[in-house]
């Protein structure tokens, strides 16, 4: 890594980021995948529970709630929004590492250690919501395997948190880093690249909570 | 050797335009603020029964989410900042990826067009 | 390694000349990952063509006995998936990795190791779909795998599973090499290499990895819906729960078409390397040739439902995507006539390269046209799922793509192993080719016509049919032929091959202008591009660029060299056994299925950290 300015590209720009841009880019369509089957199949369960709609018999055995919890998710969809907040403190904290650091106010917000531990708790918080929602809903009696929307709900968000794990990791990482050596500067890149996925998965929750929650 | 190094990467980027002036801490604490507003907005319409059964809600919502979704690129993944060849690198896909979905959202019957 | 890494950056250059198997499983030299993709895409194309030899053998006679309908459907679907999946697609990365860092003038990718990952991970998935041959449970749902044909329900054995793990695996090769190509064409390029000074391969590689990545992602979806509803009992492709039987097939063509262009346009982008050398004229209408690609691309993402006019999607979408099928025949028959005006007027060597160049525009040329003939739905309805159709993806695929792929090993081969093929089995092998192209696949035409549908393992006698598959079925092993004397030809010319110059061709591009075989950091000093074709002056004489026959070492030159490694083979290696666990969740063994999930995910992420945390060089 430390060698790593020695070979100028040919636009200037890092190697990593050009390639993370590409795979962000790749990972659209992804998302798009999933998303779009998700809305195809809104609607066609043969049975309940239902997202928005109450079930009722003959087509459920009992009367069935709607099994979104807005106000649950409204609170993760905020965690993920705080967590992409953190995560540009982290960045800034590392790009300013060198610079004096005077006041409490500077202290704090130059603390890349504090940040990025942030975002990676923050993360955890929106996982353990999403754990807490999925328990529940297999308690209200929504598993994978029940109907179409159990389906694919499950697993387009279950995607959605399986990016969000391995961005918890990746982040971790970091700060395993920034605690063993201390990042400068120079090592900006590195934050960077993470926090581009970061920001991409929180984006991509911005969508799955307007389309799947919301909108009905 | 690094200095001349961070030197002349500095040189490059100014010629290529890249680095323009960068967020600093106090713009993204007004994203920050903005964001939460527009979720806040967004979850207050989806109680108001008489608005969700309004033809305006489901845009409404698009074009909210739309917003946050560009503001966190613009700001936050700092590509209203940083070389164009990012900006096209996400974009072109984007598109292509929405344009799929609203494909196949025509072809199993959730959009239709009424032509007369 | 600790001591080197901590060395000078410029002491830590290592002899990589080295030969023997060691160097070979930890080597990250862009060249000889290309040569290890040669080698393995082209045995699998052996293996590939020997499952059509037996699917001809069963077609000859009506009401053929040599295999049962159960092998008959492994054997297409094999095929199928072994032709596309296993040789043409790498086989374009073979020359991916040989020439986008030559041509640009770089020293190796961006990531090398990387690099390295991508071709184990595709050799580990080529041998795991293939072992399903092993315990005689082959997949047997067609290239395309339809679901809900392919789920539980219908197809109960482990023959699926090989195949929608074993794609899942090979998509990561694709999709990791497509990222390190991206990187390496726009950060990689020499000094003056500016986009539009590119060679025309370089530009058809680069539109191909955006194809990649934007394709693959969409059928690891589709497939991950299939594993999920295989092993986990979701239901997203079982109608009764009120799926939508059309759901696999819309994903799949997501991908499937502009899969078809990741397999032709890199052969595109050989054939404009050879006609221009061959014709010692510049391409023509270079600028056009790279918007072609680009639109063919972008277009490529909007035609997909053309294949599926047979289910009844109704007129509105069946006439759009009729006129996007048919639009993008336009840029498509643009680049055959500028290749045709490249040769126009040229001195044109017809050596055996140049000869299979010539060979892809005349056949795909036929494989386009029958293709803007089902471009057309009422027409379409009479060709779809018969012979026709498979005329027209073999006239496309072997005409276009084999074709366009032997041009560029016959081209290039010099510069791969510093000697030539020999050009008078060579000929033999173009001949025999070209003839046993059209003796099989032209009279499927009329087979198909004439109403044989496709996938089928007999027919009876007297339909009219008996005669064309007769022919069929000795063109084909007229072509069997022809690619054994081709590969006795590559091996024998490896070893004994007459020796080649720098620039044996006469070739404009910086390639050739360094040794044969290049040394393993490519170019002593990166050079400097003043034009799209270096090695040739305005008059389109060939300037000499190299410096004497001494060919230094890395260390004599001080040029710092990435470590060997083997760590990206691990974990290759490792994500392959936690795929291979689901095969248990199957059997119900859920010790072993945990066992190898777990414990291949773990020796994964350890590999991968320490391959992150060691240097490159
Ligand atoms: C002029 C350009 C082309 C046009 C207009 C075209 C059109 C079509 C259409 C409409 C079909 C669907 C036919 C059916 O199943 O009823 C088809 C099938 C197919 N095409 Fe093409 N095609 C073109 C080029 C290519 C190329 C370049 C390739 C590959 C190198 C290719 C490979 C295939 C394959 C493999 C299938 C059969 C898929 C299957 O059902 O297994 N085509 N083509
Ligand atoms: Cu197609």
């Amino acid at each position: 890594m430390e060698h790593h300015g020695h070979t100028p590209t040919t636009t200037g720009l890092d190697n990593r980021k050009v390639a993370i841009w590409a795979f962000i880019g790749s990972e659209c369509m992804l998302f798009a995948s999933l998303i779009s089957t998700y809305l195809i199949y809104k609607g066609r369960s043969v049975k309940g529970p239902f997202p928005h709609e109450v079930c009722s018999p003959p087509v459920c055995d009992t009367v069935m709630k709607p099994i979104l919890n807005i106000p649950v998710t409204s609170a993760s969809t905020f965690v993920l929004l705080v967590s992409s907040l953190a995560m540009v403190l982290a960045l800034a904290a590392v790009e300013n590492a060198d610079q004096p650091k005077h006041t409490l106010g500077e202290k704090i917000l130059g603390n890349s250690k504090l940040w990025l531990f942030m975002t990676a708790l923050l993360g955890t918080t929106f996982l353990g919501f999403q754990a807490f929602e999925f328990t529940s809903f297999v308690h209200e009696g929504l598993t994978i395997r029940t109907n179409l929307f159990g389906s694919s709900f499950f697993t387009l968000t279950g995607f959605h948190g399986a990016h969000v794990t391995a961005g918890v990791l990746w982040l971790l990482t970091l700060l395993a880093i920034d605690i063993r050596r201390g990042l400068k500067p120079k090592d900006a890149l590195i934050v960077d690249i993470a926090a581009l996925y970061w920001h991409f998965v929180d984006v991509v929750w911005i969508a799955i909570f307007t389309l799947v929650y919301l909108i009905h | 050797m690094t200095h001349s190094d961070t030197h002349v990467s500095h040189v490059d980027h100014a010629a290529l335009g890249e680095v323009k002036e960068h967020p600093t801490w106090s713009t993204y604490w007004k994203v920050a603020v903005i964001l939460t507003i527009i979720t806040a907005l967004e979850v207050w319409v989806y109680y108001i029964p008489s608005f969700v059964a309004s033809h305006l809600f489901v845009p409404t919502l698009l074009i909210l989410s739309a917003l946050k979704f560009a503001i966190v690129v613009l700001f936050y993944m700092h590509l209203r900042y940083d070389h164009r060849l990012f900006r096209a690198l996400f974009t072109g896909p984007l598109i292509i990826a929405m344009a799929t979905i609203v494909s196949l959202l025509f072809l199993f019957g959730h959009l239709v067009i009424h032509a007369g | 390694m600790a001591t080197t890494a901590a060395a000078p950056p410029y002491v830590s250059t290592h002899e990589a000349s080295n030969t023997g198997i060691w160097s070979w499983l930890t080597t990250v030299d862009h060249k000889r990952i290309g040569a290890l993709y040669l080698v393995t895409a082209l045995t699998f194309f052996m293996i590939g063509g020997f499952e059509a030899e037996i699917i001809r053998a069963q077609l000859m006679h009506p009401n053929g006995t040599l295999v049962s309908a159960d092998t008959y459907n492994q054997l297409f679907t094999m095929h199928g998936t072994t032709m596309i999946f296993l040789a043409v697609m790498p086989l374009s990365a073979a020359f991916f990795n040989f020439l986008i860092p030559l041509q640009i003038g770089a020293r190796d990718v961006a990531f090398p190791r990387l690099n390295a990952f991508s071709y184990w991970v595709y050799l580990f998935g080529g041998l795991f779909i293939n072992a399903s041959w092993l315990i005689g449970a082959a997949p047997n749902g067609g290239w395309f795998g339809y679901a809900p044909l392919t789920t539980m329900q219908f197809n109960p054995g482990l023959n699926i599973d090989f195949w929608v793990i074993g794609l899942q695996i090979l998509g990561v090769s694709s999709l990791a090499a497509a990222f390190n190509f991206i990187t390496t064409i726009i950060n990689m390029r020499a000094p003056g290499m500016q986009l539009m000074r590119m060679p025309m391969f370089t530009w058809m590689a680069f539109i191909v990895q955006f194809l990649l990545i934007l394709a693959f992602p969409v059928i690891t979806i589709a497939l991950v819906f299939l594993q999920f509803d295989r092993f986990f009992g979701t239901q997203f492709y079982e109608l009764a729960a009120g799926a939508d039987p059309l759901l696999w097939q819309h994903l799949f063509w997501i991908f499937g078409h502009p899969e078809v262009y990741i397999l032709i346009l890199p052969a595109f982008g050989l054939v404009s390397e050879v006609l221009p050398t061959f014709s010692g004229k510049p391409l023509f209408g270079y600028p056009v040739m790279v918007y072609s690609g680009m639109l063919i691309a972008f277009l490529g993402f909007g035609v997909w439902a053309h294949h599926m006019f047979a289910v009844g999607m109704g007129p509105i979408a069946d006439s759009v995507f009729g006129v996007t099928t048919l639009l993008i025949g336009i840029p498509t028959g643009v680049k055959i006539f500028n290749w045709i005006f490249t040769m126009w007027g040229g001195n044109v060597r017809f050596t055996v390269a140049c000869k299979f160049a010539i060979a892809l525009l005349a056949l795909f040329t036929i494989g386009g046209i029958s293709g803007v003939m089902h471009a057309s739905p009422p027409a379409d309805l009479q060709q779809t799922d018969s012979y026709f159709i498979v005329a027209h993806f073999h006239y496309v695929l072997f005409g276009g793509s084999m074709m366009g792929i032997f041009a560029g090993i016959y081209y290039y081969f010099p510069k791969i192993t510093g000697r030539f093929l020999s050009e008078k089995l060579g000929n033999w092998h173009f001949w025999l080719t070209f003839i046993g192209m059209n003796l099989t696949f032209f009279p499927m035409h009329f087979s198909g016509l004439a109403g044989m549908p496709r996938r089928i393992y007999r027919y009876d006698a007297g339909q009219g049919f008996d005669v064309y598959n007769l022919i069929s079925s000795y063109g084909a092993y007229l072509l069997g032929f022809a690619t054994l004397l081709f590969v006795w030809n590559f091996i024998r010319s490896w070893r004994k091959g007459a020796k080649a110059g720098h620039n044996p061709w006469n070739a404009p591009s910086l390639e050739w202008s360094l040794p044969s075989p290049p040394p393993d950091y490519n170019f002593a000093a990166i050079p400097t591009v003043t034009s799209r074709y270096p090695l040739w002056d305005h008059k389109g004489n060939v300037v000499d660029y190299h410096d004497g026959d001494q060919v230094k070492s890395a260390k004599e030159l001080g040029i710092p060299m990435p470590l060997s490694t083997i760590k990206p083979l691990f974990t290759a290696l490792f994500m392959t056994l936690m795929f291979a666990g689901l095969l248990f969740i199957h059997k119900h063994n859920w010790p072993m299925a945990y066992t190898f999930m777990f414990g291949g995910a773990a020796g994964m992420v350890i590999s991968l950290y320490s391959w992150l945390l060691s240097p490159l060089e």
